[in-house]
């Protein structure tokens, strides 16, 4: 495990999407690799990209890729797609609106499924994203998963959201919901070529001026709403695309210089420390129990009303934590 | 505890649009519990060859209708080979006729499918001769 972090050191692209494969099938041992690189961490622009399924997340992705290249900056993408409940298996489909990169070396895609995880992203993306900061890339694009109103976990990780909307999903009531809406840095109306897109950029802009001053953590920025015409004109979309990436820079410099990115970085590294203690600490206990099937006598203690789940766990931490 | 998966790249080299049969494999194949990164026709050996690195996966399977396949599938095999990524399985379905067979098991192909192959034989044969690396 040692090795396979060095060669991440080194910028082994097949090393980086191995650990980031470990990380994610949890091999024991796993965060020996990470214990390598986490000192190089912390030096890449983070950007989120959620919204709902069929939004067109991946071909705007695909689209800034480009505008970045053209900037001359190195972009790594984590896009994730569902698991299924049912068989544990996947479609990753993503990438397939991103091959015009695929031998660019300054480019790096992996895909990840969900694997049960709810937030919008996998558990393991905290930890590919500093897989891709290692590798020296710029800009590091996390796509989630196609979104509801309530998978807002993306913003753990990311320095900027971009919240994709399309016409069409609701009325103005929508918009004034907790939950996604509340969660972006930059809304993008996609598909703006398409009946009610006008209408959506109003609403969406009365919301965001209802909210500015109020938006925690946004320290003032003001959240801008850019329209994305369609696909099928690429000149007219590349350049739309292109004013994205200059306003997602723009977000970027804003952290900075309010020094609002070390309390976003704060938010990450205080998730990381307490799975890094829960991994750590509660994970051997329960393997432990799990093991001596002590685990099965306390649950059937519990269903014949024998005693409660609190006084258990008091009993366990009393015996585990001298 | 270890959650291990076989990760395999689905893709159609060269110059052929027909993708059904490479769809229903996708869908079967996450059904089967794998993690199926799907990307389609119109790709080059290189795209392909760069794909496989960048997603660490433990097969690669080729689709080729266009009877380009003598040339295409050993040059993804050769590419890979070049990488240092021969560990990677892969295997070929499509039109392939029975004489063509024994050259690309040369170029590294480990199993070869055409019309008439069962889903279920093609499952098998993943579960029966891949591991899941790492």
């Amino acid at each position: 495990m040692k090795e396979l972090g060095q060669k991440v050191l080194a910028g082994d692209i097949r090393a980086a999407s191995r650990l980031i494969r470990n990380l994610e099938d949890q091999i024991p041992n796993t965060h020996i690799a990470m214990q390598e690189i986490f000192h190089k961490t912390g030096n890449s622009h983070v950007v989120g990209i959620t919204g709902a399924p069929g939004a067109g997340k991946s071909t705007l992705t695909d689209e800034l890729i480009s505008a970045y290249r053209k900037k001359e900056n190195t972009v790594g993408v984590l896009a994730v797609d569902p698991t299924s409940p049912f068989t544990g298996g996947a479609l990753l489909g993503d990438r397939i609106r991103m091959l015009r990169h695929a031998e660019d070396k300054g480019v790096f895609v992996r895909s990840m499924a969900t694997r049960g995880a709810m937030g919008g992203i996998s558990k393991a993306v905290g930890e590919g994203i500093h897989v891709m900061d290692v590798l020296g890339k710029d800009k590091i694009i996390v796509e989630t998963v196609g979104v509801g109103q309530q998978e807002v976990e993306i913003i753990n990780h990311a320095h900027t959201v971009i919240v994709v909307l399309v016409p069409g999903m609701g009325d103005e009531i929508q918009a004034l919901k907790a939950g996604l809406m509340e969660i972006a840095d930059i809304f993008v109306i996609n598909k703006a070529d398409r009946e009610g897109a006008g209408k959506l950029y109003k609403e969406t802009l009365n919301m965001v001026n209802m909210a500015k001053d109020t938006h925690s953590g946004s320290g003032g920025w003001k959240i801008p709403v850019l329209m994305v015409e369609t696909v099928l004109e690429p000149i007219k979309f590349a350049e739309s695309v292109e004013v994205l990436s200059d306003k997602i820079d723009e977000h970027y410099h804003y952290l900075i210089d309010n020094k609002l990115l070390s309390e976003r970085m704060r938010r990450k590294t205080t998730a990381e420390l307490n799975e890094a203690l829960w991994a750590t600490i509660l994970q051997p206990i329960l393997n432990d129990l799990n093991a001596a099937g002590e685990m099965n006598k306390m649950i059937d203690q519990l269903l014949a009303k024998e005693t409660n789940p609190y006084s258990l766990a008091a009993e366990v931490a009393r015996r585990y934590m001298k | 505890m270890a959650d291990r998966k076989i990760r395999i790249l689905l893709a159609k080299p060269g110059l052929d649009g027909h993708d059904r049969g490479a769809r229903v494999l996708a869908r079967c194949f996450r059904d089967a519990g794998f993690e199926v990164i799907y990307t389609g026709c119109h790709q080059t050996p290189e795209q392909i060859a760069a794909v496989a690195l960048q997603e660490d996966v433990d097969v690669v399977g080729l689709s080729c209708l266009s009877g380009a396949h003598n040339y295409l599938f050993p040059q993804v095999a050769k590419l890979l080979k070049d990488e240092g990524a021969d560990d990677i399985t892969v295997i070929g379905g499509g039109i392939i006729p029975e004489k063509d067979m024994e050259g690309l098991y040369q170029a590294g192909l480990k199993a070869i499918f055409t019309p008439g192959a069962t889903l279920d034989s093609l499952v098998e044969w993943i579960n029966n001769n891949v591991t899941p690396k790492g």
